[in-house]
């Protein structure tokens, strides 16, 4: 084996208006060929600035020091990255190093064909004639698994669908055989059953092509499933570096051992659900549905003359009080519109949905403003629910005020202060700004402001796809015991199947806007009978190499078995 | 979870000045361009404030106890600039100017920001027709050359009459119904944008009404644009009001002094070796408009963490941030989390994220 990369030292700074800040600090790893090396890491951590100074992508704003030594596939060469002229750099990514970019569709250039952009990179590096190139190119994209490259490779991005996408990056990144991808969250943005192939692409990258990998990531059941070794970064320092399987079984760092403790298993949640299930009055199954949806339909109006696009059709479900409903579903199939249609945001357009005693099918919003008191939204993305210009005690005042229970934020503090310490946050925070706040505290305010009003139901929209792992297991802690102590109705919405198990009392999964499986968690996931939901769940990765084997197998079974 | 956050240092009160801050954020030639703006401009409104004190005479003044100054006199201990054809000062016409030229600058920008920033906002939050009307106007108006327009404007509203607030007016109207339409694109293309941001849903969410929405929580966040096009509208405002004047639809001599109309009266002055009446009106045009917009680029270009220029860093320099601050996460912190690290760090004048 020869090293393909070997990085020594490296100490990456940014120039910011807040004056330096030190994004990499005396970093040190090697990449063998025909190895994995994952990095892995909290948001900020310096793991995607390491894996850019590899292909000297670092903005101008940066300056770096150490070595990075590439090598060239065949072990004849060997150059310093950082030391390199922009020319020289040209000629040393693609040809020696590649990267895949995390997010497939952003990546493509919209306006070419696939194949004019794969052969774009090939004339750039070789002299080969347009005939050669094209050759090269379909045979490339035939063995990234897109069926049919003669006729795909003159198609345009949009006609492919996102995982597709991400195999003709990759197929992009192969095509000049370089030694080395680094991957930067390449299955991020995909979908959990199509993360699966794309792993099993990479894992062939690594086998029939002999290169090394370097995979960033932050989904510790992705690091488990592909990596030989892994790097942990923390505050942009190695804190940790062993085999896979080492790491996994006994983790040294503590850093390393908090964060496989915060990753979410499936099967954890559904003891504490049939705990709740038992307290539960006798008359509960009996009492009204806080929503009710019967035969529920929601399209989104065409462009003129087309018709419009269905994205929730034909779906019945319940929620009663006190119960957290558990939606699961892949990007595109209509949790969310789900969720928006019971606050009121998006138009039913059939079927029947009630939401607390109200038809919401071609309700006014004068009709509908009395109810939204006693309903509370949680939003995905905690950067952007929060109006920048106010403070987090303005912003959870706001449905205080609107409602009439306080005349001012000033008038609504003592509240306010009650909900931020039952989030959890210091009375101080609440004169704070938004953007003075991490993503996980922001999440929290998010919450006190949605029970501000105590309402029986609250809709959260995947509240925790946006955080990192070990911020993810503080609020998911923090909703269950908001939810134990006032008792609202839920309708958590999130792909994770891992994150819905640990809350839900019920879980419904939904595949292209129609409802495959509903029950408990327990029979959901425990045996499920809809293979869609079979596959989603052996699609899953989970944080550990062996067990984690055992289940690509069992998902290669299913594949064959449909 | 104390560990996990940074405490955003307290702004000092100068950092929170609009211009002074950015003076202080820049560096380089962006330093440079920004101080030569600043001082030409300041210039310029100390002219303007004190024009009576510095003038040597009046701006409508023909004679002074000496007789009359004489028509297309040259350059002279009495009259530094010269006289014109019409037998006025130069020099005084030259710095009453100024006056004449930040008033317009004044109530034109007013005038149109109040107009244009409102109706963007109704127009973008609530859509629809009024939406679509609204659009297709300012759309008309745009096809227009603006000139023509504030030519006939001033037509309609002076008919040619030209005391001095006649014709400021008149004038700044004239350029006012230019600009709406401006102000009315921008503040509309925010308001659109921020129409969709998660904040004004969940505000939807709690049940506030349209109004509330849209003056408590879009149009602040819309403004950020606003000083930008308010620096660079003054300069095209100048320019208008100067071509107006040189067309013959400025104001009288008698009522106040404007470059646009001395240029005018100078035209037949150039070819005749006569070049003190042209180049002094015309210059005080040039170092106006010149320092204006340079304040106006500048602020722009530091505006825009992407283009501000900064020194760099020694190797290895600086203080690890601390992680978890870094908002959105891995999963909205583009392809790497590079940018969304920069961008935690990175606050615009208001003190507000600014997201690329």
């Amino acid at each position: 084996m020869s090293t393909v990369v070997n990085i020594e030292n490296l100490g990456v700074s940014f120039s910011t208006d807040a004056g330096a800040v030190k994004a990499v600090d005396g970093v040190s790893l090697s990449v063998q060929r025909g190895e994995v090396l994952a990095i892995v890491g909290e948001s900020g951590s310096g793991k995607t600035v390491t894996a850019k100074t590899i292909l000297g992508l670092l903005p101008e704003t940066a300056t770096a020091s150490g070595a990075v030594l590439l090598s060239n596939k065949a072990g004849t060469s060997e150059k310093d990255v950082i030391s390199l002229s922009k020319q020289a750099l040209r000629s040393v990514r693609g040809t020696d190093v590649a990267m895949v970019f995390q997010e497939p569709s952003t990546a493509l250039n919209p306006v070419y064909t696939v194949g004019w952009q794969i052969i774009e990179g090939l004339r750039a590096h070789s002299e080969l004639s347009k005939k050669e190139a094209r050759a090269k190119a379909i045979e490339i994209l035939g063995r990234v698994g897109i069926p049919d490259p003669e006729t795909r490779i003159d198609h345009y991005p949009h006609q492919f669908s996102g995982g597709q996408k991400q195999r003709i990056v990759i197929a992009m990144a192969l095509v000049l055989d370089p030694g080395l991808i680094v991957a930067d969250e390449p299955t991020t943005a995909l979908d959990v059953t199509v993360q699966a192939e794309i792993l099993d692409l990479l894992r062939r990258c690594r086998d029939e092509f002999g290169m090394g990998i370097v995979l960033i990531t932050h989904n510790m059941g992705v690091v488990a499933d592909l990596a030989d070794r892994v790097a942990v970064m923390y505050q942009g320092k190695v804190v940790e570096e062993a085999d896979a399987t080492t790491l996994f079984a006994a983790p040294q760092a503590e850093y390393t051992k908090a964060l496989l403790a915060a990753v979410p298993y499936v099967g954890h949640g559904t003891a504490r659900a049939l705990e709740r299930a038992a307290a539960r009055p006798a008359d509960w199954k009996q009492q009204p549905p806080v929503v009710e949806a019967r035969g529920l339909e929601i399209e989104y109006p065409g462009r003129f003359g087309r018709p419009g696009f269905r994205a929730v059709d034909g779906v019945d479900f319940v929620i009663r009080p006190g119960e957290v409903l558990g939606l699961v579903g892949e990007s595109g199939s209509g949790k969310t519109t789900i969720g928006r249609a019971i606050a009121g945001l998006t138009r039913v357009s059939g079927g029947s949905l009630s939401v607390l005693g109200k038809e919401m099918l071609g309700i006014r919003e004068r009709q509908f403003r009395p109810v939204r008191s006693r309903i509370g939204f949680v939003f995905q993305d905690p950067a952007s629910s929060f109006n920048p210009l106010l403070t987090i005690a303005e912003c959870v005042a706001e449905p205080l005020i609107i409602h009439g229970r306080a005349e001012s934020a000033a008038e609504a503090r003592g509240r306010v202060d009650e909900l931020l310490e039952a989030v959890q946050l210091p009375r101080a925070y609440g004169d704070r700004y938004p953007h003075e706040l991490s993503g996980g505290q922001r999440q929290r305010a998010s919450l006190a402001r949605a029970l501000a009003l105590e309402p029986e139901l609250l809709i959260a929209d995947e509240p925790t796809s946006a955080l990192d792992v070990s911020v993810q297991a503080r609020v998911l802690e923090l909703f269950r015991e908001l939810q134990r102590e006032f008792g609202f109705a839920s309708l958590f919405i999130s792909h994770d199947l891992a994150v819905v198990d640990l809350l839900a009392d019920r879980i419904a999964v939904l595949y292209r806007g129609s409802l495959v499986e509903e029950g408990t968690g327990a029979e959901v996931l425990g045996a499920p009978t809809d293979p869609y939901t079979q596959r989603l769940l052996a699609s899953l990765p989970v944080p550990d190499p062996v067990a984690q084997a055992a289940r690509r197998e069992e998902l290669r079974r299913l594949r064959e078995a449909s | 979870m104390a560990a996990d956050t940074v405490t955003a240092p307290k702004r000092l009160l100068r950092d929170r000045i609009p211009v002074v801050h950015q003076l202080r954020q820049s560096m380089g030639l962006q330093r440079g361009m920004l101080v030569a703006g600043l001082v030409l401009t300041g210039i310029f409104v100390f002219i303007a404030v004190f024009a009576p004190i510095i003038a040597p005479y009046g701006f409508a003044q023909l004679r002074d106890a000496d007789g009359p100054f004489g028509s297309q006199q040259p350059p002279s201990g009495a009259h530094p600039f010269g006289t014109t054809v019409g037998g006025y000062d130069v020099l005084s016409r030259t710095i009453w100017g100024a006056q004449t030229a930040i008033l317009v600058i004044v109530i034109a920008v007013i005038l149109s920001i109040f107009a244009g920033v409102i109706l963007g906002l109704i127009s973008g939050y609530l859509g629809g027709w009024l939406d679509r009307v609204l659009v297709v106007v300012c759309d008309a108006i745009y096809a227009f050359p603006s000139l023509l327009l504030a030519i006939v404007m001033s037509i309609v509203i002076s008919k040619g009459q030209s005391n001095l607030w006649g014709g400021v007016f008149a004038a700044a109207i004239s350029i006012t119904v230019v600009f709406i339409p401006q102000y009315f694109r921008v503040i509309r293309a925010e308001t659109v944008r921020i129409k969709a941001e998660a904040f004004v849903e969940s505000a939807k969410v709690l049940g506030a009404s349209s109004g509330r929405i849209m003056f408590r929580h879009v149009l602040r966040n819309a403004t950020r644009t606003l000083p930008l096009i308010f620096t660079l509208n003054s300069s095209e405002a100048i320019l208008t009001l100067a071509g107006l004047g040189f067309l013959g639809f400025g104001i009288e001599p008698t009522a106040a002094a404007e470059w646009g109309y001395d240029l005018n009266k100078a035209l037949s002055d150039v070819s005749s070796g006569i070049w003190w009446t042209a180049l002094f009106p015309g210059l005080a045009i040039v170092l106006v408009v010149l320092g204006i917009t340079l304040v106006g680029e500048s602020l722009n270009d530091l505006a825009d963490p992407r283009l501000r220029g900064r020194r760099r860093v020694a190797q290895s320099a600086g203080e690890v941030a601390e992680t978890s601050v870094v908002p959105g996460g891995t999963l909205t912190a583009g392809p790497g989390g590079l940018r969304g690290l920069e961008d935690g760090e990175s606050f615009d004048e208001h003190g507000i994220e600014v997201k690329s």
